[in-house]
């Protein structure tokens, strides 16, 4: 059993990190097109090709749309598939995302997080990844450069899964992430290749012996079944994801137990829920509180689709208040995230107070100072119910 | 060159494409596809625009598809293709596939000159092995005879209608087989249901090259097209004898003009037997209209005779 010894410690942008994870998965085909801030995985991934360091086959195609697209036909074939995009490829990809969801393909996606135009802007927020929400994929949230990289490689085991067979987004927020570099530990080569494994399709495509028709039409009489099986396979994502940790941390010596990480959580009356880089940020505003004997805490989410309704609901049931931070608007109501939380809570008992604000769009940054503040207005009982705003000029 | 006889031997000992699809009796497409699939020796894999084709051959849990065959959505099929190949490239080398595979991608004229164009274009510039096949029939008949840019000047189209101020279609159709050959890929042809061998031929030629190929196929509909069921293949006979739809192909850059009619035929008798043009002839005869279309057909064949070398092999 590999232990930590056998691990590299590198300095690394979350590009780099993803990148690296791409090369040790070593995919059959990748299919992108370049996009900021998602881009440099790209180069990196290319010179990886240019240099032999991988044998895949990397298709540089004329639009995300048709990204998407190569990679389901790639995927259907009976091929390990991958991709990385942001922001408007995102969009552009969209459409094919719910039919490679649909005809169960396990591709594995990275997400530089940016905002949705318009305006147009390059910097991150998640109103990208929330176009997944509906779509039948599986998303988690990276805080930093080495969960970016640790959730590339359990994506694959995830995405791959006999019980699963649906695409995984693994976001990691643009700029923030991908463009600033940290201390990431990698596996070695081997290990990874070994944890992914071989991926072995049920039914390939180029099975050119026992020819399938992939992707046909179906009316009322079967559509409903079929979207049934989409939900059953969705449902099957957290036990797999607990599997599939358990079975990393073994490898890598690196817990990742459940679905969010609690920071000073269990005892905390007031809570922060926020998904992201961001967690990071709230890490400090939470240890600075609780010096002064403030009793906060922070649940970071890295699972939000599936979401862990009963997990979180427990997480949060009894505290006094919450307050549920969304980096995207879902205009017309309280924010994606906040709705999510919401909701898990109905059925609890005892259900906190619960606060929505809206922060970082298209890339303000969020400081430690604003998330204190944050931790103090939650406290009031008197405090509006209103969606609120961090660092907005009215 | 395959004859009738080895095409029907083809489809006795595996039958690629048949079994209860729901293609209407009298659509071209089906002529199309057999032609294609039977004119290749080695397997095939299919990739599928939506459309017609789609829709009524593969209504779960039934198809009509005894080759792999995938279907994404409308504007893809070049773009799922490609993946598809690349995916056989990328599993032939690390030898978890063996074998020779060809690919080909089939959409109709709005899935390929509209929605589709760009995928196509990528496609072809990438240089995937595959031969992409359009059956073009003028219009998006799937969904109701819309207009498409496919669609020739003057016909009527259920989203540009003759009515008091308009004579159905009022700009010519685009040429998409040009727009193909400027991407100066191995093999680009045009075809017609009406002529099945040289069909055959170019499928032949098409699949024998190590990139990618195109061939645009004359496909007519009769539900669109406004004539009886049983003269599919004859109006599309007559389309090339208008030189409508000449037969030509730009083998690795050498254009060719497969077939010359001796006797052309007024584009006018070809419009005539057609119910989608009925308005250019009554009450009274547009002659301005009918004009405009001979004239685009005569400059389309000067134009192709410039560049071809004429050797009629039809």
């Amino acid at each position: 059993m590999a232990t930590r010894a056998s691990e590299q410690l590198r300095v690394l942008t979350g590009h780099q990190a993803v990148a690296e994870a791409m090369r040790q998965i070593e995919p059959d085909v990748v299919a992108a097109y370049p996009i900021t801030p998602q881009s440099e995985i790209m180069h990196y991934f290319a010179e990886f090709v240019a240099n032999g360091k991988v044998r895949t086959e990397l298709i540089t195609v004329e639009s995300e749309h048709s990204a998407m697209s190569a990679c389901v036909g790639a995927s259907v074939a009976g091929a390990r598939t991958m991709t990385a995009t942001a922001s408007q490829g995102l969009a552009l990809m969209i459409e094919i995302v719910y039919i490679a969801s649909a005809m169960r393909c396990p591709i594995v996606m990275a997400i530089a997080n940016r905002a949705l135009s318009g305006p147009i802007n390059i910097h991150c927020d998640h109103s990208d990844a929330m176009l997944g929400r509906d779509a039948g994929v599986a998303q988690l949230f990276a805080e930093d450069a080495q969960e970016a990289y640790d959730f590339m490689i359990m994506a694959q085991r995830i995405a791959e899964h006999p019980s699963v067979l649906l695409p995984v987004w693994v976001n990691l927020d643009g700029f923030t992430l991908t463009h600033t570099a940290d201390v990431v530990e990698l596996l070695e080569d081997e290990l990874v290749k070994e944890f992914v494994g071989e991926y072995k399709p049920r039914y390939p495509l180029l099975d050119v012996d026992h020819p399938t028709t992939q992707g046909p039409f179906a009316l009322p009489e079967y559509y409903f079944e079929l979207k049934r099986q989409q939900v059953d396979a969705m449902e099957s994502v957290p036990q797999v994801l607990l599997e599939v940790q358990a079975e990393f941390a073994r490898l890598s010596g690196r817990e990742y137990q459940g679905f969010f990480e609690p920071y000073y959580l269990d005892d905390a009356e007031y809570v922060i829920v926020v998904m992201g880089s961001t967690a990071g940020t709230t890490k400090e505003a939470v240890d600075t509180l609780r010096a002064r004997g403030e009793k906060v805490g922070l649940l970071k989410l890295w699972l939000f689709r599936p979401f862990p309704r009963e997990e979180i609901a427990a997480a949060l049931e009894g505290k006094r208040a919450v307050a549920v931070l969304d980096r995207a608007l879902s205009l017309g109501n309280y924010g994606p995230l906040y709705l999510e939380v919401s909701s898990a809570l109905y059925e609890a008992q005892r259900r906190p107070r619960l606060y929505n604000y809206t922060y970082g769009l298209g890339g303000r940054d969020t400081t430690a100072k604003q998330l204190e503040a944050v931790f103090m207005q939650i406290q009031e009982k008197t405090f509006g119910k209103e969606m609120h705003y961090i660092d907005l000029r009215e | 060159m395959a004859n009738i006889k080895t095409l029907a031997k083809r489809e006795e000992e595996q039958v690629r494409f048949g079994w209860g699809h729901a293609l209407c009796a009298g659509c071209g497409i089906p002529i199309v596809v057999r032609t294609v699939l039977n004119s290749i020796k080695e397997p095939v894999v299919v990739a599928n625009a939506t459309g017609c084709l789609e829709v009524a051959t593969t209504l779960y849990p039934y198809t009509a598809w005894n080759v792999p065959w995938v279907h994404t959505a409308f504007e893809n099929a070049a773009a799922t293709i490609s993946g598809v190949e690349t995916a056989y490239r990328a599993l032939k080398k690390k030898g978890k596939v063996d074998g020779e595979i060809r690919f080909v991608a089939f959409g109709g004229d709005g899935g390929t000159y509209d929605i589709g164009l760009q995928a196509l274009s990528g496609a072809l510039e990438r240089g995937h092995r595959f031969l992409y096949v359009c059956y073009d029939n003028e219009a998006y008949m799937n969904t109701g005879i819309q207009r498409s840019s496919a669609t020739p000047l003057g016909a009527a189209a259920t989203t540009e209608p003759p009515g008091k101020e308009s004579f159905g279609k009022h700009r010519h159709r685009k040429d998409l087989t040009q727009i193909v050959a400027g991407h100066h890929i191995p093999y680009v042809a045009q075809a017609s249901i009406s002529h099945w061998q040289d069909l055959s031929r170019k499928v032949e030629r098409a699949v024998s090259k190590e990139g990618p190929s195109f061939i645009n196929v004359m496909s007519t509909c009769f539900r669109g097209w406004r004539h009886e069921a049983k003269f599919t293949t004859e109006i599309a006979r007559l389309a090339v004898e208008a030189r409508f739809w000449p037969l030509y192909e730009i083998d690795e850059g050498e254009w060719r003009l497969n077939y010359v009619p001796e006797e052309p035929i007024a584009v006018r008798d070809w419009l005539k037997l057609q119910g989608r043009f009925s308005h250019l002839f009554r009450p009274e005869e547009k002659k301005d209209v009918l004009a405009q279309i001979q004239a685009e057909i005569d400059r389309g064949w000067e134009e192709l005779l410039a560049r071809c070398k004429v050797a009629p092999t039809v």
